[in-house]
């Protein structure tokens, strides 16, 4: 009996640890910095009570009975087994309960989908293993560009120390202005990627040979990081995502300077172009 | 049933079978059979646990230690198909096996040599998913869920994997067909279908999923096969075809699948629940009719793993709708498990233990299941390790607690020796809690943005990482001591008593003796 409770002591000790940890840090949901993302972050706050007290009620029942009702205690076992009423009561109280978590959750789905009227609109188009991204509408037009993850190698292997944004670094930040809605369309060129920012509350795949879209609107300038989300080959965890939110002074001065560096570097971006082209030759040949 | 049994019944003489290695390929008998599975899923659970403990390795610490990327993604990938296809499935076709004929007051399984047949279709799929990792171009790495295009991109190891499941998938069919007719032929007279213990009315309802699903599963992995070599543009836009269309019956097959994997548990630990509650069980044919709805509800599901491939809004409410849903059946599940608990006698031997942790865990991953089915937060934990988290808190938990559970429940009866009942309570506390410290902190990595399949990670996931990591080695350490308790007690010499639960009411303990024999129930038991 002893070394039960201890064990259960332990138990619990490490799951207080663990949620006591998870309140207001980097462990619940990153801090949203776009209406879809709050709502996302309130409903999944809401969602935590009413399971919280769901599990209370039934699990206090529960180890209540396995308190008094066992034989060690000399508890006699009854012989009821069934009770229509119950039943029932048990099976429309969760009813009632799911149709409240929905609610809230449709009006999202509903938003997320619309992603009529943009202020602007950027392609992202995922390869084997970066993103390429083309500013197709609204200011900076014309703007086109490959994201790459900028960590050295050394600091995956170990030989220098990893820096504070480890693999979560790019050469080439999506940049947009803030408060304004971007609409962001997908596709991929060989297999499924997954476009995800947290912060923004955007997860969207980007599935060869179709298209996809979402949008985000973001709520204040800074740099937000993400992710690939979909297995995408040997370098999946290597090809992340990183936008950049600049207010709207300092958007326009970039996509003025980015346009006319493009302009310069024609030459070069065509030879990029044909080094992904061989890349991509060399992995078929594979 | 003649015709089946013929001259091996003749009771006085000892049973006619070959001896040595020949005994186990040519036998028809469902013990045989039954232990067969049960030895092989537990071999496999051993060789997916290897590989889920090299996952955990190489994310111990960040950066790149032990698996390079590709080999990680084939860890990460074999380790599903083998536990998904290898372990819990096979465990629960072992369990039906010993089971239903016991629990039925039948003789055998109503296909004996088809039950044979199944069992050895599985040593060469298995070696099929191994041998993969030695082939040029390495074993299949595209995930468990080998979405096209990734899963044309491989080499050799894929089509070993499709191979793999197709000869699986033949091997489930036959072992659901051979369960269905045991159980719609061959009871007892005078059981009905509403007096049939839970655990068969759970298997009944999964093996007409499985015949409903594993063909759907062999007609995409054909499709797949062809994509590669012949020519075809199923899942090829290039082509005409829809890389999503493959998710779209992936899943049909695969979330049903989920079920398939659950609801057998549900009938173990319905079993368990009510003999140490010495109490018959809460609402049983709300039991049967909630594992119905479960088995319908779940073939409407499947495209709440796809919320974020992208489909219309209303295609997302209703699989955001129907998936809620199933939480309504599945609570009234746990309710009657609390009413079977409520006023009994209970005592907690492990076999009780392994259940209520069962039902413990078990319903954090409903929640978890919940707050998926949402689909704005879907999309966010999609693809993480909440997620994972989740899948394990079902899958583990749920699936292989009630395995645990139902093995130190019978191991008396299929040996005739009782298990060291410290050693399991030790092995279940021990479990429990390296399981939770394993999966309880990727709840937390997931909702904090860790992508699930990555070899690395950024920095402040390192941790949480580290804790899981202990606890994996910490729980597959804990499984050498099942083995042992299990070896422990097939050698012990001490006879265990003949029905060491006083609660239960199954065919098994109150009409055979213990441990039951070679042949039981020649002549069938009258069922009042």
């Amino acid at each position: 009996m002893r070394s039960k409770s201890v064990v259960a002591r332990v138990g619990v000790a490490a799951l207080a640890l663990y949620s006591s940890m998870a309140i207001g840090s980097k462990y619940n949901f990153q801090e949203p910095q776009s209406v879809i993302a709050k709502d996302v972050y309130d409903q999944h706050i809401m969602l935590m009570w009413i399971c919280l007290a769901i599990f209370i009620a039934v699990f206090g029942v529960m180890f209540y009975s396995i308190l008094k009702h066992r034989k060690s205690v000399g508890h006699k076992a009854a012989n009821f087994h069934h009770s229509t009423t119950v039943e029932i009561i048990w099976t429309v109280i969760p009813i009632i309960i799911l149709v409240a978590m929905a609610l809230p959750a449709t009006k999202t789905v509903i938003e997320m989908k619309d992603t009529s009227s943009p202020d602007m609109t950027i392609k992202a188009t995922g390869y084997q293993w970066m993103w390429g991204y083309d500013y197709l509408q609204g200011e900076g037009e014309g703007i086109s560009f490959y994201s790459k993850l900028s960590t050295p190698k050394a600091q995956l292997d170990g030989r220098e120390p990893k820096g504070e944004n480890y693999l979560l670094e790019v050469d080439n930040h999506v940049v947009v202005p803030v408060g304004k809605k971007v609409r962001v369309i997908l596709t991929a060129n060989d297999v499924i990627h997954a476009w995800w920012v947290p912060a923004l509350g955007v997860k969207q795949d980007a599935v060869p040979g179709f298209i996809r879209d979402s949008w985000f609107t973001a709520d204040k300038p800074g740099i937000y990081r993400g992710q690939c989300a979909e297995l995408c080959g040997k370098d999946h965890g290597y090809m992340p995502i990183v936008v950049e939110v600049l207010d709207e002074d300092a958007y326009s001065e970039w996509a003025a300077e980015k346009l006319a560096s493009m302009k310069d570097s024609v030459n070069l971006a065509v030879a990029e172009t044909e080094a992904v082209e061989a890349a991509e030759q060399d992995s078929e040949n594979n | 049933m003649a015709a089946v049994h013929g001259d091996v019944h003749d009771h006085g003489h000892g049973d006619h079978h070959p001896t040595g290695i020949m005994r186990w390929v040519t036998t028809t008998n469902h013990k045989d059979i039954g232990s067969m599975y049960l030895w092989f899923s537990l071999t496999m659970f051993f060789t997916g646990g290897f590989l889920a403990l090299g996952i955990r390795a190489e994310l111990f610490q960040p950066g790149i230690q032990i698996l390079e990327p590709e080999l990680f993604n084939s860890f990460t990938t074999l380790h599903g198909l083998i536990m998904v296809f290898g372990a819990i499935m096979p465990a629960f076709v072992g369990f039906a096996n010993w089971q239903v004929p016991l629990m039925v007051g039948a003789p055998d399984m109503a296909f004996a040599r088809m039950n044979n047949w199944s069992f050895w279709l599985l040593i060469p799929a298995a070696l099929l998913l191994v041998t993969s990792f030695f082939v040029p171009g390495g074993a299949a790495a595209g995930g468990w869920t080998f979405y096209p295009p990734l899963s044309t991109q491989g080499g050799l190891g894929v089509d070993m994997m499709i191979f793999a499941i197709h000869i699986l998938g033949a091997s489930s069919i036959m072992g659901s067909i051979n369960i269905i007719t045991t159980i719609l032929n061959m009871r007892a007279p005078g059981m009905t279908l509403m007096k049939m213990p839970l655990f068969v009315w759970t298997w009944l309802i999964t093996a007409y999923l499985l015949v409903l699903v594993m063909p759907v599963l062999a007609g995409v992995v054909t499709m797949l096969l062809t994509d590669r070599h012949f020519g075809t543009s199923f899942f090829n836009a290039a082509g005409g075809g829809d890389p999503v269309m493959f998710q779209h019956i992936f899943w049909f097959f695969g979330h049903p699948e989920v079920y398939i994997m659950i609801l057998p548990a549900f009938g173990i630990v319905s079993e368990i629940i009510p003999t140490f509650s010495r109490k018959p069980l809460f609402g049983y044919s709300s039991m049967v009719y909630a594992t119905a709805s479960i088995a319908i509800l779940s073939c409407i599901v499947w495209a709440h793993h796809m919320f974020t491939a992208g489909m219309p809004a209303v295609g997302q409410l209703f699989f955001m709708y129907a998936t809620m849903l199933i939480a309504v059946p599945t609570g009234v599940k746990v309710f009657n498990w609390t009413a079977t608990m409520w006023k009994g006698a209970m005592t907690f031997e492990t076999p009780m233990l392994f259940a209520i942790g069962f039902i413990f865990l078990f319903v954090i991953g409903g929640f978890s299941g919940v707050i998926c089915a949402i689909v704005p937060i879907d999309i966010q934990v999609q693809d993480t390790y909440y997620v994972i988290a989740h899948f394990h808190y079902v899958l583990v938990s749920g699936a292989l607690f009630s395995l645990f559970g139902g093995v130190y429940y019978w191991l008396p009866k299929w040996t005739g020796h009782m298990y060291d009942e410290k050693l399991g309570k030790l092995h279940f506390w021990l479990s429990m809690i390296f399981f939770n410290l394993t999966f309880f902190v990727q709840h937390f990595l997931g909702l904090a943005g860790m992508p699930r399949r990555i070899p690395d990670y950024a920095l402040q996931f390192a941790d949480f990482n580290m804790i899981s990591s202990i606890g994996a080695f910490g729980f597959g350490t804990t499984q050498l001591l099942f083995v042992y308790i299990v070896i422990k007690c097939i050698r012990s010499k001490e006879k265990a008593p003949e029905k060491p639960w006083d609660g239960a009411t199954t065919l098994e303990w109150t009409h055979l003796p213990t441990p039951a024999p070679y042949h039981s129930f020649e002549n069938p038991p009258v069922v009042k």
